[in-house]
């Protein structure tokens, strides 16, 4: 999309209305699953915009391979619903070139580890093409797919991208599974003028949550407290944001009081949000299914004791997926993933308590 | 089905256009080689750094790009780059003031030799990576069709790049959803140094179309009315809603693959037998030869196109680089963008 035809573009958004009153909304709110959510996200922006589209594979006539996409060819047929073939790095492609001229694609990637073939195009295109052409042309483009593990589905298909993601200057990231703001946030990304990438999970699709009618969005970039805390300041993301919320209520029983925060948005982190929340609990523990090397977790470490490091009564601890490649066996997956076990482990660590 | 020509025979003499298309052929043609000169001049001088990749022996691509398609069109190519883009359109002056890195130029700076770009000239750049620009390509083909216009995008690779699995994905696609795109494969030869015998059992470019049943032409690339020609007879089948089309361009280039390279890995012979069809000459040659227009209009072209380079190059010099600060600028569109700085 050409940069200078934005301000008369119906699509513009100088501002993305917040969300100021979620409770007030969910007044009129019904329970529906993250992968409803999504679906809803995605149809809702489709019917406000003409220029929005869908591609992926098994996107339209299986109705998607996780079935977000459900029931979306029969509303917008086969021109905005499109099946591809298996190319990872020509659709993406496609999807790129599709977003310089003018329209804003949402590319389906089965999983994220399939989205490895077109790592070309996200990183050296979608991330690129605003800085390589002076800022002439945009790339308004949305990568989506379930990323992590997902049980016993071994090597190539249980790892995660959002370390990877957020690395490249030019891209935005998101990873978030509760229903109402992954809703909100993937709206805000369809919308956003820059490419972004969007991080589900296979297994927690069927998660339910209270979501608003009504259209609204999530601000990309704005991390959410789910539960308040003094103590210790627990950060995850994604679908270990589940673990991190069962390891507070059993801290809560041996008289720990976690304080939960759910980055929502990698890139650009709200390191703002986590030093707030350091400040009061001196504190923190990050829960991250990212692989440990240079990932999620060792950059909110290196914030914190950049900008908070005279409220720290102990050194961050990390909880990662192992720092290796997922095995098979169940208890490969039981040694490889984060759980509560080991969050409070690590929170006790930090409270110089013994485990 | 598909067809496979074979190059059309010289027709040298017969003059089938009108004085302006040959003069519109020859002034690009002729820009783009002073151009291409004059970057290698600034080049060994080191006013111009980084990847340097010139035209020169294909510019009679460039000259059927002039007249074959419509300002409405879309372009999008590879890293060598310089004179598809004057051949869009594109001033000589801030095209010499991105190679010099300088703020004035097309792109203020940010991407040098292998990355210009043009909203206004529908030029969607010069891709670094090879055959990234093949899906690219085709999605901006793909938007055409979605947004029901008649336009379509070309989208030009090299003969490297015709072995990226990026072209089969695009084939493919393009024909299933029938897109609006042109692809040219301009076959100079080599892939940087190695030479398409070496790396292809199939040496033929133009059948890689034909596995997916693109209609795909073999062009004599050292012919600018044969590379126009067979612009039109795409253009006509690509309007019609038909779908992709496929040409493979034979040319060659004078210089190595970038200007670091001798080329020691061909002979000279060879690279005389491509002199002796220099598109240029060729056809400042024939329109003399066949009283298309006067040697003091040709002169006259010659000078104008001198002093115009001459004066990119000025002004290119005279241009202030651009400040450190604005490498901020333009990576994201939302413009409180939080960077980490520290």
């Amino acid at each position: 999309m050409r940069r200078e035809n934005v301000k008369n573009s119906p699509t513009n958004y100088g501002f993305i209305p917040y969300l100021c009153s979620l409770k007030k909304l969910q007044s009129m709110s019904r329970v529906i699953t993250l992968r409803e959510a999504l679906g809803e996200a995605m149809s809702e922006e489709m019917r406000r915009d003409e220029t929005v589209f869908l591609m992926g594979e098994e996107v339209a006539e299986y109705n998607g391979a996780y079935k977000v996409s459900k029931g979306m060819l029969d509303e917008f047929g086969p021109k905005r619903v499109i099946d591809t073939p298996i190319a990872e790095l020509g659709f993406a492609g496609i999807g790129v070139g599709a977003a310089m001229n003018g329209l804003r694609p949402i590319v389906e990637f089965m999983t994220w580890n399939f989205a490895v073939l077109a790592f070309d195009q996200i990183v050296n295109n979608a991330a690129k093409t605003l800085t390589q052409s002076g800022g002439q042309f945009m790339c308004p483009i949305v990568f989506r797919g379930p990323s992590g593990a997902a049980g016993q589905l071994a090597q190539q298909h249980s790892q995660t991208f959002e370390s990877w993601m957020a690395n490249v200057p030019g891209l935005k990231v998101i990873s978030c599974i509760d229903p109402a703001d992954a809703k909100g946030l993937l709206k805000a990304a369809i919308r956003d003028n820059d490419p972004v990438c969007v991080m589900e999970s296979e297994i927690m699709y069927g998660l339910k949550g209270e979501v608003p009618d009504g259209d609204y969005v999530v601000p990309i970039g704005k991390a959410a407290i789910r539960r308040e805390g003094t103590d210790v300041t627990i950060v995850a993301y994604n679908k270990m944001m589940e673990v991190a919320k069962e390891a507070a209520i059993e801290l809560e029983k041996q008289g720990i009081s976690a304080e939960v925060i759910d980055l929502r948005t990698i890139r650009p982190l709200d390191h703002k949000t986590l030093v707030a929340s350091l400040k009061k609990t001196n504190r923190m523990v990050v829960v991250d299914e990212s692989w440990p090397f240079a990932g999620v977790s060792a950059e909110i470490a290196y914030e914190m004791q950049r900008y908070a490091f005279d409220y720290l009564d102990a050194p961050v601890v990390r909880v990662n997926a192992a720092d290796t490649s997922l095995g098979y066996a169940p208890t490969f997956v039981e040694e490889y993933m984060p759980n509560p076990a080991k969050v409070i482990r690590a929170v006790k660590e930090v409270m110089y308590q013994k485990a | 089905m598909s067809e496979v020509a074979s190059p059309p025979k010289s027709k040298k003499s017969i003059v089938k256009y009108d004085k302006t298309t040959y003069l519109t052929w020859f002034e690009t043609m002729y820009r783009v080689r002073r151009f291409e000169e004059k970057t290698l001049f600034a080049y060994s001088q080191q006013k111009i750094r980084g990847f340097c990749h010139v035209y020169i022996g294909q510019e009679a691509i460039a000259g059927a790009l002039a007249t074959g398609i419509r300002p409405e069109d879309k372009v999008v190519t590879a890293y060598r780059q310089h004179g598809v883009a004057l051949a869009r359109g594109m001033d000589s002056n801030s095209c010499m003031a991105e190679l010099y890195g300088k703020s004035t130029g097309c792109v203020k700076g940010k991407g040098g030799s292998m990355h210009f770009f043009s909203a206004a000239h529908n030029y969607f750049g010069g891709n670094g990576i090879v055959g990234a620009q093949i899906p690219i390509g085709t999605g901006i083909g793909f938007a055409e069709k979605y947004k029901g216009t008649d336009n379509f995008c070309v989208t030009m690779f090299g003969d490297g790049a015709a072995r990226q699995g990026a072209l089969h994905e695009a084939f493919n696609m393009a024909m299933t959803w029938k897109l609006p795109v042109l692809y040219i494969c301009e076959n100079n030869k080599y892939a940087m140094g190695t030479a398409v015998t070496r790396t292809s059992n199939v040496v033929d470019m133009v059948k890689l179309g034909l596995s997916y049943d693109m209609p795909s032409e073999q062009v004599d690339g050292m012919s600018v009315e044969a590379v126009h020609e067979a612009f039109l007879r795409a253009a006509k089948h690509i309007r019609a809603g038909h779908g992709p089309y496929y040409l493979e361009i034979q040319t060659y280039r004078y210089r190595g693959h970038s200007v670091s390279d001798p080329a020691k890995y061909r002979s000279k012979e060879e690279l005389e037998e491509y002199k002796e069809q220099d598109p240029v000459f060729v056809t400042q040659n024939k329109i003399i030869s066949e009283n298309i227009a006067s040697q003091e209009e040709i002169d006259a072209i010659i000078a104008r196109i001198d002093a115009e380079v001459d004066e990119a190059m000025d002004f290119a010099e005279q241009s202030p680089y651009p400040l450190g600060s604005e490498l901020y600028d333009d990576n994201y569109v939302q413009q409180d963008y939080p960077y980490i700085t520290d």
